[in-house]
C-alpha cells in the first residue's frame, strides 16, 4: 500500500514535467510560424520591415501568454503535489 | 584548412573548462552534506513567497518592514495593529485572538474568517504606483500650461512622444465616435499598467500588475464601460444578430452572451498570466544557483538572468500596449454607427 501511495505523487509530478514539455512545443510552434512568416513579408517588401517587426512582436506576445498558461498551471501541480 | 574539431584550440579549452566546472560542483556538494543544521532550500516556498501578497515587506533576510493589518469581524468590529505583532523572532505566534498562516488571517479558537482590509504590499505598491503617475503627469501638465506654444523640454519631452502614440495608433484608429471622450481613461490605463509592470521588475518590490484582483479591477472598468456606453447597435447585434437566418438568433444569442463576459475575462488573464510567469521564471533561474551551491551556476544563471530581464522589460512594455488596444478595440464596437 505505501508502494502506491508514493506512485500517485510521482505521477502528479511526472504529469507536470510533461505538460510543461508540450507547452514549450507550442509555444515553440506559434512562434516559430510567426517569425517565418513575419521573414517572408519583408523579404517580399523591406520597406515594410518596420511595421511587420511591430505587429509580429505583438502577435509572438499574445501566443507566448497563451503558453505561459500552460507552464503556470504545470508549476501550481508540482508544487502541490 | 580545417583541423578536426578534437585536435584544435577551442575543443581543447572547452573540454578543459567543462571538466573543471564539474569537478567544482561535485566537490561542492560533498562538503555540504556535512552540515546538517542547516535549513533546507524549498524553491516553492522561495517563488510564492515572492510572486503573491504578503502582509510585510520583506526586503532581505532580517530587513523586514511590518505593515498595518486593518481587521473587521462581527465580535471585535475594526482593528488596528502592526503586522510585527505576529512574529516574534521570525517565528508565527498568535495575537490579540487572530492567527496568520499563509497570509489568511482567522480568529485563532474558531477557525472563522475575519473581513481582511490590510495594506498589505500589493496595496502599498499601488499606492506607490499611483503617486508616481499623479506627480509625473500632473507636472507635464502644468509644464504645458506655462509653455503654452513653446516647444516642449524636460519631462514634456518624454512622455509626448508616448502619448501621441496611445492617441494616434491605439485610440483613434480603433474609436471612430468621438474618440476624445475615452482618451483620458484609455490613457491611465496605458500607464498605470505599464508602470506597474515596470516597478514590479525591480529588485524588492511588490508584484501589482501580477495580481488577480488588480487586473480584474482593471477589466470590470473596461467591461462597464463598454456595456454603458454600448449603442443600438451594439445590442441588437447581441440580442437578434442582423443577416443571420431566424432560426439561428436563439442559438447565436447565448454564445453572444457569453461573448460578453469572456471578453473581459481574457483581459484579465492575459496581463495576469504573462506578467506573473514572467517573474516566476525569473526566480527559478536565480533559484538554480541556490539549488546547486557552486559558483560557475551562479555566473551562467545570472548571465542567462540578465537576459531574460530585457524580454521582460519588452514584455511589460507590450502587454500595457496590448491591455489598452483591446480596451479601446472593444469600446469601439460598443459604440461603431451603423455602416451597413
Amino acid at each position: 500500500m505505501l508502494f502506491s501511495l508514493i506512485l500517485d505523487i510521482s505521477y502528479a509530478i511526472a504529469g507536470a514535467g510533461i505538460g510543461a514539455g508540450l507547452v514549450a512545443i507550442g509555444a515553440g510552434i506559434g512562434v516559430g510560424r510567426i517569425g517565418g512568416s513575419a521573414m517572408d513579408a519583408i523579404a517580399r517588401q523591406p520597406e515594410a520591415s518596420g511595421k511587420i517587426q511591430g505587429a509580429m512582436l505583438v502577435i509572438a506576445a499574445l501566443v507566448e501568454v497563451a503558453a505561459l498558461f500552460g507552464l503556470v498551471i504545470c508549476l501550481l501541480i508540482s508544487f502541490k503535489g | 584548412m580545417k583541423k578536426p574539431f578534437l585536435v584544435s584550440k577551442t575543443a581543447f579549452f572547452t573540454l578543459f573548462f567543462v571538466a573543471v566546472a564539474s569537478f567544482f560542483s561535485l566537490a561542492n556538494t560533498s562538503e555540504g552534506e556535512h552540515e546538517e543544521k542547516k535549513e533546507e532550500f524549498s524553491i516553492s516556498e522561495v517563488i510564492l513567497d515572492h510572486v503573491m501578497d504578503s502582509h510585510e515587506w520583506h526586503l532581505t533576510e532580517s530587513l523586514v518592514i511590518p505593515l498595518p493589518i486593518i481587521l473587521y469581524s462581527e465580535e471585535n468590529g475594526l482593528e488596528m495593529f502592526s503586522s510585527s505583532n505576529f512574529f516574534e523572532h521570525h517565528q508565527p505566534v498568535e495575537y490579540k485572538g487572530y492567527k496568520l498562516e499563509n497570509n489568511h488571517i482567522t480568529i485563532a479558537e474558531s477557525g472563522k474568517s475575519v473581513v481582511d482590509i490590510s495594506i498589505t504590499k500589493n496595496v502599498l505598491m499601488l499606492i506607490i504606483n499611483t503617486s508616481i503617475i499623479l506627480f509625473v503627469f500632473l507636472s507635464v501638465a502644468n509644464a504645458y500650461k506655462a509653455n503654452t506654444g513653446k516647444a516642449p523640454k524636460g519631462l514634456q519631452s518624454v512622455f509626448e512622444p508616448v502619448i501621441i502614440f496611445v492617441r494616434d495608433e491605439i485610440v483613434k484608429p480603433n474609436i471612430s465616435h468621438h474618440h476624445e471622450k475615452y482618451l483620458p481613461y484609455l490613457l491611465t490605463l496605458f500607464f498605470t499598467v505599464l508602470f506597474g509592470n515596470l516597478l514590479g521588475l525591480l529588485p524588492g518590490t511588490g508584484n501589482l500588475t501580477g495580481n488577480i484582483s488588480f487586473t480584474l479591477f482593471l477589466a470590470l472598468i473596461t467591461f462597464f464601460i463598454t456595456n454603458f456606453s454600448g449603442n443600438r447597435n451594439y445590442w441588437s447585434h447581441i440580442f437578434w444578430t442582423p443577416g443571420v437566418p431566424l432560426l439561428l438568433r436563439p442559438i447565436i444569442f447565448p454564445v453572444e452572451v457569453i461573448g460578453i463576459f469572456t471578453k473581459p475575462f481574457s483581459l484579465t488573464i492575459r496581463l495576469f498570466v504573462a506578467i506573473t510567469a514572467g517573474h516566476i521564471v525569473l526566480l527559478s533561474l536565480i533559484c538554480l544557483t541556490f539549488i546547486f551551491n557552486s559558483y560557475f551556476v551562479g555566473i551562467g544563471a545570472s548571465l542567462v538572468v540578465v537576459f531574460i530581464n530585457m524580454i521582460e522589460l519588452l514584455v511589460a512594455g507590450i502587454q500595457a500596449y496590448v491591455f489598452t488596444l483591446f480596451t479601446a478595440l472593444y469600446i469601439g464596437m460598443a459604440t461603431a454607427e451603423d455602416h451597413h
